[in-house]
C-alpha cells in the first residue's frame, strides 16, 4: 500500500501541496486529476524521493522515500511529464542505458515491454530526438518498465499524443495492471480519468474527492441540461446573464446548463432562449459524465 | 446566402522526394467559420498548415488564402493571418507587455493603435497587473490565452492554431474555446488542429486526414451520422486505426 499522511510542500510563498492524505492499494490503477498547477507533479516528486516534504509522511510499500530513497528508486518506474530521455542516443541505446543503470538486461524483462517496444523496434537505430510524440511516449514507457518496477508513476503521459496512440497507451496500462504492477497516473483529460480504478480530484494543493469514477458521477444530483443552439457564443453570454443560471459551459456540440432552482423545467429554459431571440434545436435533461463532475467541483470550490 | 470563402484548396499535392505528404487535398473554409483539421501524428496536417500559411510551396495544385495565392503571393498571405502553436508562440524571457509589443511591431501596428488595443486586451484577460511579469512565470493556461490574444492582435482575417490546448484542464480549455467563439463571432476565421476529439465537437466543420489524404469532411453531427458513431472520438478511431 502507498500512504500519504498530511503532506505539505511549499515553494517560497506557493503552497503547492496542502495537507494531502490518502491511500493507494497495491495493484490499483489510480489517477490524479486536476488543473495545471494543482500540485500533482510536486506530489509525484515527493513519492519518488526527488523532493522532501515540509511536513507529513509517505510510506511506499513500507519504505520511507526520505530515509530509504535508494530502495525506493529501485522499485519505481517514473515517466516525467517532460520527455527526459537522451535525444542523441538511439531507441535501443536509451533502453540499454536504463537497463544497465538498474543492474538488469533488456532480455530479462523483455516480456514486460514486448507489446509496446515491438511497435518502435523497427526504428531502434533512430535517435530519440527524431521520434514522433507517440513513439517518444512508447520509448519512455519502455525505459520506465525495463527494471520491472512495483510502482509505475506516470506524470501526464499522453499530452500531445494523438487519439489512437492514447487509446493504445491506456490498453497497455490495463495489461500492466493485470501483471500486478501498481500504476499511479496524472492527467488533465477526463476521458482518461474514467479508465482508472479510483481517481483523486486535486486543486490548489488539496484533494477534493477520492472515489471510483462511477461513484463520483453517481454523487452528482443536480439536474443537468444539454442545450443545442445555433450560436454557441451568443447563447453562452445570454444564459450567463440570466438570474437563475448557476453555471453554463460548452460541451461538445452543445452547451451544458445548471440552474440555481431545483425544480427547473426544460420549458423555462426554452422560453428564456426564445425571449432572447436565440435559435435552439433542443433542451433536454441528461446524465452527467465525469467531466461535468470535475467542472461542478471546481466551480463550487472556486 | 453564399458565404465568403477565405481559404480554397484545389488538388493540393506536396511531395518530399518520393514521399507524398499531402495527396490531392480539396476543401474550402468560410469566413467566420471554426474549421477543425484533425489527423494522427504524421498524417500530413502540419505540412498542409505550413502551405496555407505561406511557409512552404505546394508541389502542385492551387491554394488561395485571404484572397491571395500562396505560391506567388505568400508575403501578402502572411500579413493577413495570425499563427499560434503549442510549441512556440511567446518569448519566455520577455514580459507579457514586451511580447505583445514585439508581435504588434512585427505586424506593423502603430504605437497608438497598439497601446489602445494592448491595454484593452490586458484588462479583458485580467492580466493588467501582471503585464511586467516574465512569460516564463505564467501558468500554461495563461500562456495559451495570451498567445491566442497576441495572434489576433493585428485583427487578421484567419488565425491558425496548431494544437493550441495540450496539457490543460477542462475548465481552462473551455475558457480558451470561448475566446475562439468570440473571435469567430467577430468574423475571424479559425483554423485549428487538435488531438482532442471533444474539441473537434466545438468546430463548425472538421476534416480528418489519414496518410496524406482527407478521409472525412463535414459538421461533427454529419460525421457521427456517416460513421454511425456516438462521438468524434469513435469517428476518428474508425478512420485512423
Amino acid at each position: 500500500m502507498i500512504e500519504f499522511k498530511n503532506i505539505h510542500k511549499s515553494f517560497e510563498d506557493v503552497h503547492a501541496v496542502d495537507g494531502v492524505s490518502l491511500n493507494i492499494e497495491e495493484g490499483e490503477l489510480f489517477g490524479f486529476i486536476g488543473p495545471d498547477g494543482a500540485g500533482k507533479t510536486t506530489l509525484f516528486r515527493m513519492l519518488n524521493s526527488l523532493l522532501i516534504p515540509d511536513e507529513g509522511e509517505i510510506s511506499l510499500f513500507g519504505l520511507d522515500p526520505v530515509k530509504e530513497y535508494k530502495k525506493v528508486r529501485q522499485i519505481i518506474g517514473y515517466m516525467p511529464g517532460k520527455f527526459s530521455l537522451y535525444y542523441d542516443l538511439s531507441i535501443e541505446e536509451n533502453l540499454q542505458f536504463f537497463a544497465t543503470v538498474f543492474g538488469t538486461t533488456i532480455e530479462a524483462n523483455y516480456h514486460l515491454i514486448e507489446d509496446i517496444y515491438k511497435q518502435i523496434e523497427p526504428f531502434k537505430n533512430r535517435p530519440a530526438g527524431k521520434l514522433s510524440g507517440g513513439m517518444k511516449q512508447k520509448l519512455a514507457l519502455s525505459c520506465a518498465l525495463i527494471h520491472k518496477p512495483r510502482l509505475l508513476l506516470l506524470d501526464e503521459p499522453t499530452t500531445g499524443v494523438d487519439a489512437v496512440s492514447r487509446r493504445e497507451f491506456w490498453e497497455m496500462l490495463q495489461k500492466l495492471k493485470e501483471k500486478g504492477i501498481t500504476i499511479v497516473v496524472s492527467t488533465p483529460y477526463m476521458d482518461e480519468a474514467g479508465l482508472c480504478d479510483r481517481v483523486a480530484l486535486m486543486q490548489n494543493g488539496k484533494i477534493h474527492a477520492v472515489a471510483p469514477p462511477s461513484e463520483i458521477v453517481a454523487q452528482f444530483s443536480d439536474p443537468l441540461y444539454s442545450i443545442k443552439v445555433e450560436n454557441n457564443y451568443k447563447s453562452l453570454q445570454a444564459l450567463r446573464q440570466w438570474e437563475h443560471c448557476e453555471n453554463v459551459y460548452p460541451f461538445g456540440e452543445t452547451l451544458h446548463y445548471l440552474d440555481k432552482r431545483n425544480d427547473v423545467d426544460g420549458k423555462d429554459i426554452e422560453a428564456y432562449l426564445s425571449s432572447q431571440q436565440l435559435v435552439f434545436d433542443h433542451v433536454e435533461l441528461i446524465q452527467p459524465d465525469i467531466e461535468d463532475c470535475f467542472i461542478a467541483l471546481t466551480h463550487k470550490v472556486g | 446566402m453564399e458565404k465568403k470563402k477565405v481559404i480554397t484548396v484545389e488538388n493540393l499535392v506536396k511531395k518530399f522526394g518520393n514521399f507524398t505528404a499531402n495527396d490531392n487535398l480539396n476543401f474550402h473554409v468560410d469566413q467566420g467559420e471554426i474549421f477543425g483539421f484533425l489527423g494522427a501524428n504524421g498524417a500530413g496536417k502540419t505540412t498542409a498548415m505550413r502551405i496555407l500559411c505561406g511557409l512552404s510551396a505546394p508541389t502542385s495544385g492551387k491554394v488561395d488564402v485571404a484572397g491571395f495565392d500562396v505560391s506567388h503571393q505568400s508575403e501578402e498571405v502572411k500579413k493577413r493571418i495570425g499563427y499560434m502553436s503549442q510549441k512556440f508562440s511567446l518569448f519566455e524571457d520577455l514580459s507579457v507587455w514586451e511580447n505583445m509589443r514585439f508581435f504588434a511591431t512585427v505586424y506593423g501596428l502603430s504605437a497608438k493603435v497598439f497601446k489602445e488595443r494592448g491595454e484593452q486586451l490586458l484588462h479583458k484577460l485580467n492580466l493588467f497587473e501582471e503585464r511586467k511579469r516574465l512569460v516564463s512565470t505564467l501558468s500554461l493556461g495563461w500562456k495559451q490565452k495570451l498567445a491566442f490574444s497576441v495572434a489576433i492582435l493585428h485583427q487578421p482575417s484567419i488565425v491558425f492554431l496548431d494544437e493550441p490546448t495540450g496539457g490543460v484542464d477542462p475548465i481552462t480549455r473551455r475558457q480558451f474555446w470561448e475566446m475562439i467563439y468570440e473571435a469567430a463571432d467577430n468574423g475571424i476565421t479559425v483554423f485549428v488542429t487538435t488531438h482532442y476529439m471533444d474539441e473537434a465537437e466545438y468546430c463548425d466543420r472538421v476534416t480528418i486526414m489519414v496518410d496524406g489524404r482527407i478521409d472525412a469532411l463535414g459538421t461533427p453531427s454529419e460525421l457521427k451520422k456517416q460513421f454511425n458513431a456516438a462521438s468524434m472520438n469513435d469517428v476518428f478511431l474508425a478512420l485512423a486505426r
